[in-house]
């Protein structure tokens, strides 16, 4: 997906005057803030857990060559192959190649935000291939044509009408024509739907949360199950995932896990937990001929050592989302890209160039929420002022706001001036405001005024007030 | 002990009254209170825009301001935040100033802490009864850590009946220059946190965070309610009786 982050003002203030939208970020912030609280009150040792998810990682990023490595021989040891991707493009061909060598013509897939990221959906479909996202919310939005706009969550942003009417004009031809008024008639129209596409299908993709170095697994999380389905009927399965997702041990694997459910959706833990080892045994029943693991690098060797290594650590729960004011008010579609909120804000920079999406990091009043409920300890509101620190470097914002704040410094910078310009701007103020208290109208200050008053100072300065009281009390000392 | 006074230079331009609330508090307190003249801001504009060389020499310039007093007092949660925080990550390759820096930041107290934790026994002059709510900023919450604080020292008064806001730890869109760089987004979140204040009923709203009263009492008057907007300082100061942000004097 091309990124449309350049255009997040247009973008958020066209999701501000989007009603259904509004409504559906109300429910969905709700529902997401409770539950996970719930799950967190039940559990009294998540500040111990969240400690050593955060040495496992760590750990890990260290010594990630060598876990790949291992990961790399534990999978060719029960039959599969890994295939390397040092970005986007490479992950497309190795993916579109496999599926050519495999024969297919119908792929179904489980949801992978790795997948969106090398858009891999139109490289199979410009390949030929007809390709079905069975995750139901990936499916709703494939039917709409639209990126995901949460990345635990892809079409929380749509009303269950807007989901009805989609299958009415996307089911029709499959002959389903009734009226679909509840959320279990929608959830069963789709299980039949996706039903035979299960069957049909010659390739199955899945993403992976972790890839486990010890045994070689992959490991995906999802409550619908289709991620199984996916993964065992077809001939050949293909994992695609990124290098940051592997971790050391089985025992490593189930810290993480349980961060991830309680943080992501406050669950204990999720309906389907699904490890995948390779293809199909002598003595397995059932399972695929052939299996596969793209590893995506995509800039994460170049985050290794650079500031923004922290973030190699994100376990992709979600929660700094859910807990975004910004993203809460405007929903994902608005940062453009396929990752939003505040890791996206960090990410999508990385991955799409800063000048791109030089809006996200600056769209955040670094309230710090993200940070408090990342479980992995990601300190987000530093690494988006990172990218404020670069975007200036690089001269990439705005050449007004550059000069307004060269010249605010300048007087911050020599205290006589700055004492002279605001008893100045405080006289000015305190004149304009002096009959309502406030002021309702300035110019230059339209982006305050639009939506509130200014409240007018107090006639003069508070150092200036102090002086003047400091000098009458040393006066009335001396008479 | 003489002590400083970090007026803030959103104190500073827009409410004097705040200032002087402190003052009096501090003194009641038995402290002498030094408002040293050279300070000007604490940085942040520059620091959270990017410009890391402004604010490291806005950074040196407060540690000097400030080098000889045992107590900085800082009212307000963010700029509180900067010094105590902030400031010594500045200087993280000149041994040095990290050293100076991080030296300030000992003596620094956001000042609703040191009037809890510092200062014992000072009872507020509050005649009335009045029903209060308070907004926590995303500082005070997250980087000063002083909720507990505020709350003790509100409770610490029969007269005052405190209100709680539903959803006190979302933001309420000030941001420093996000309120100006997105004002649509803005004006969404501080509508969301003006909906909640205007629910308690109360007739007054503090917070100990100017930048957000700024912004909160803005829109409040904007939609004409009634709500008066006090720096807490004032409240506990027992000038409640005088004009809110943004009221007629
Ligand atoms: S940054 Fe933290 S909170 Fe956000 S998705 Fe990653 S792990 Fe979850």
């Amino acid at each position: 997906m091309k990124s449309k982050s350049r255009n997040f003002k247009k973008n958020a203030v066209a999701a501000l005057a989007n009603s259904t939208l509004q409504k559906a970020l109300q429910n969905a912030k709700d529902g997401f803030i409770n539950k996970r609280k719930i799950a967190l009150d039940a559990l009294p040792e998540f500040e111990q857990l969240r400690s050593n998810a955060y040495k496992i990682k760590e750990h890990t990023l260290k010594n990630i060559e060598a876990y790949l490595k291992q990961f790399e021989q534990q999978v060719k040891n029960s039959g599969g192959e890994v295939h390397w991707a040092s970005n986007t493009k490479e992950a497309q061909n190795i993916i579109v190649k496999l599926c050519q060598d495999a024969g297919a013509r119908s792929i179904t897939k489980g949801k992978s935000m790795v997948g969106e990221e090398v858009a891999l959906n139109e490289a199979l479909e410009k390949a030929g291939f007809e390709t079905i996202e069975t995750d139901l919310g990936e499916y709703i939005i494939q039917l709409a044509e639209e990126p995901p706009s949460h990345i635990i969550a892809p079409a929380v942003h749509k009303s269950q009408q807007q989901i009805a009417d989609l299958f009415k004009e996307h089911h029709k031809k499959y002959n389903f024509k009734s009226k679909l008024e509840t959320i279990p008639e929608i959830v069963d129209e789709a299980r039949k739907v996706l039903r035979d596409k299960f069957i049909q299908a010659d390739v199955g993709i899945t993403g992976a949360n972790f890839l486990i170095a010890e045994t070689g697994s992959t490991v995906i999380v999802t409550n619908e199950g289709n991620g199984d389905l996916t993964a065992s009927l077809p001939k050949t399965h293909i994992v695609i995932s990124s290098i940051e997702k592997v971790v050391p041990t089985l025992e490593d694997t189930s810290v993480l896990l349980r961060l991830l459910a309680r943080s992501a959706t406050g669950q204990e833990i999720t309906s389907y937990t699904t490890f995948f080892n390779g293809p199909k045994r002598n003595t397995d029943l059932d399972g695929p001929e052939s299996f596969h693991v793209v590893l995506l690098d995509n800039k994460r060797s170049e985050m290794l050592n650079g500031e923004f290594h922290d973030m190699l650590r994100c376990i992709h729960c979600g929660a700094c989302l859910n807990h975004c004011p910004v993203y809460n008010t405007i929903g994902g579609h608005a940062y453009g890209w396929v990752y939003p909120g505040p890791m996206g804000s960090v990410l999508t920079p990385l991955m799409q160039g800063l000048k791109e999406s030089q809006h996200l990091p600056f769209a955040s009043t670094l309230c710090g929420r993200c940070e408090e409920v990342c479980p992995m300890s990601i300190p987000l509101p530093q690494l988006l002022r990172q990218h404020r620190i670069q975007a200036h470097k690089e001269k990439i914002n705005s050449t007004r706001s550059r000069l307004a704040l060269k010249l605010w410094a300048l007087f911050a910078l020599h205290p006589l001036l700055y004492r002279l310009a605001t008893n100045i701007f405080v006289k000015l103020l305190s004149w304009l405001g002096k009959t309502t208290g406030s002021i309702s109208q300035l110019p230059f200050s339209h982006a305050w005024t639009r939506s509130r008053d200014l409240p007018s100072p107090q006639g003069q300065s508070f150092i200036s007030a102090w002086k003047k009281q400091q000098k009458n009390k040393r006066m009335s000392k001396h008479d | 002990m003489r002590i400083a006074l970090f007026a803030t230079c959103l104190i500073d331009t827009f409410r004097p009254s705040a200032g002087f609330a402190v003052i009096k508090l501090l003194e009641q307190a038995g402290y002498q209170v030094d408002v040293p003249e050279l300070q000007t801001c604490c940085g942040q504009p520059a620091y959270n825009n990017g410009d890391l060389k402004s604010a490291r020499k806005i950074a040196q310039q407060t540690i000097e301001t400030f080098k000889q007093y045992e107590y900085v007092i800082i009212p307000s949660g963010s700029c509180a935040g900067m010094l105590i925080h902030h400031y010594p990550n500045l200087f993280e390759d000149n041994p040095e100033w990290k050293n100076k820096a991080t030296d300030l930041s000992r003596r620094c107290y956001e000042f609703t802490i040191f009037l809890h934790d510092v200062c014992k026994k000072i009872s507020f002059p509050i005649k009335n009864k009045i029903s209060i709510t308070c907004h926590d900023s995303c500082s005070s919450l997250r980087e000063t850590g002083s909720k507990q604080q505020t709350r003790n020292l509100i409770n610490s008064n029969k007269n005052l009946n405190l209100i709680e806001l539903n959803d006190s730890d979302t933001c309420c869109g000030f941001g420093g220059t996000f309120c100006v760089k997105y004002p649509e987004i803005s004006e969404q979140m501080v509508n969301d946190k003006v909906a909640n204040i205007m629910a308690t009923g109360a007739e007054i709203l503090v917070s100990a965070d100017l930048g957000c009263l700024l912004n909160i009492a803005g829109r409040l008057k904007r939609l004409k309610s009634p709500i008066k907007v006090f720096h807490i300082a004032e409240l506990l100061a027992g000038e409640t009786d005088k004009a809110g942000m943004g009221n007629e004097i």
